[in-house]
């Protein structure tokens, strides 16, 4: 696949990885605002006039959005290079969690986030937020960490 | 100094770096979207700023401890770099920007609170400090590039 016509093509715009580079990190802030705000809020940080769920709610636009921008600018980036990733172990822990932190976050975190106060326990909240957090992490760390020479 | 003697270590303070902006700018962006009246609008100005301006000012202290690291690492190289300078200089007008809003809201909570789309310069405040930030985050991605493209 990297050495597609196209590909070659890619790789000798001399601006184009670094601008999709670039694109990925906006996208980052995007990301990371709309998880924090709400795993912030489900570990009790903050103020507490407006009920999570609310907040949840309103997020979910912000973190699909961020999670699109992340995902295409991710694969476009994974094209240019894509020999010298495949064979990096830490190429593979990032997809490994980053699956698991879709799969989590689209389930038992918007479950959670999205009951009611009263409904949901207080360490049930804080364990699926800090399950969110560390998976996320994971994600940032081997994505820093393939970027190395 | 280990910075300059042993890549490994300036590698793991690049690693903090980038991954802190992920706190910081998440965080600024949010209130910021926020400002403009395009998110959270059921949730009043003051909620979303108590929430997530502590964990903006820790990210954005990481950011400036370990980014003086990165710079003195190689300071001519890094004064000399077009991007840096550019860079720095979006730094200092995002700050005032910040400065300017933190100053004019913190005493009181402002009548517009509520509002989910607050007023012209409100919204005009938080719209310079995302384009600011998008600059300091594009330009800093940049610095490594000066010495292939000039």
């Amino acid at each position: 696949m990297q050495f597609s016509p196209l590909l070659v093509e890619m790789r000798a715009v001399w601006w184009l990885f670094p601008g999709i580079a670039i694109l990925h990190l906006l996208g980052l802030a995007i990301l990371a605002g709309a998880v924090l705000l709400v795993d912030l809020r489900l570990l009790g940080f903050g103020a507490r006039r407006v009920p999570v769920a609310v907040l949840a709610r309103d997020a979910e636009r912000w973190l699909k959005g961020g999670l699109a921008v992340m995902l295409s600018t991710g694969l476009l980036l994974f094209m240019c290079f894509a020999t010298k990733y495949y064979y990096l172990a830490f190429f593979w822990v990032k997809m490994a969690a980053l699956a698991g932190v879709i799969v989590f976050t689209f389930t038992v975190r918007r479950r959670v986030a999205l009951a009611d106060e009263a409904g949901a326990g207080g360490t049930r909240r804080k364990t699926v937020a800090l399950m969110s957090l560390s998976l996320w992490t994971t994600v940032a760390l081997g994505g820093r960490w393939i970027g190395f020479p | 100094m280990a910075l300059h003697e042993s890549h490994y270590v300036f590698l793991v303070v690049l690693a903090v770096h980038v991954l802190t902006l992920a706190v910081f700018a998440g965080t600024t962006l949010m209130i910021d979207l926020r400002l403009l009246g395009v998110a959270m609008a059921r949730a009043p100005v003051s909620e979303i700023a108590a929430t997530l301006l502590p964990w903006s000012v820790a990210g954005f202290v990481v950011m400036l401890v370990t980014g003086s690291l990165l710079f003195y690492a190689a300071p001519v190289l890094r004064y000399e770099n077009l991007f840096f300078r550019a860079k720095m200089t979006a730094l200092v007008l995002a700050l005032v920007n910040a400065w300017a809003c933190h100053r004019a809201i913190a005493r009181r909570i402002p009548p517009w609170d509520g509002d989910a789309v607050p007023p012209r310069h409100v919204r005009l405040a938080g719209g310079v400090s995302i384009v600011l930030w998008a600059f300091v985050i594009t330009t800093g991605r940049l610095i490594p590039y000066q010495q292939y493209w000039f």
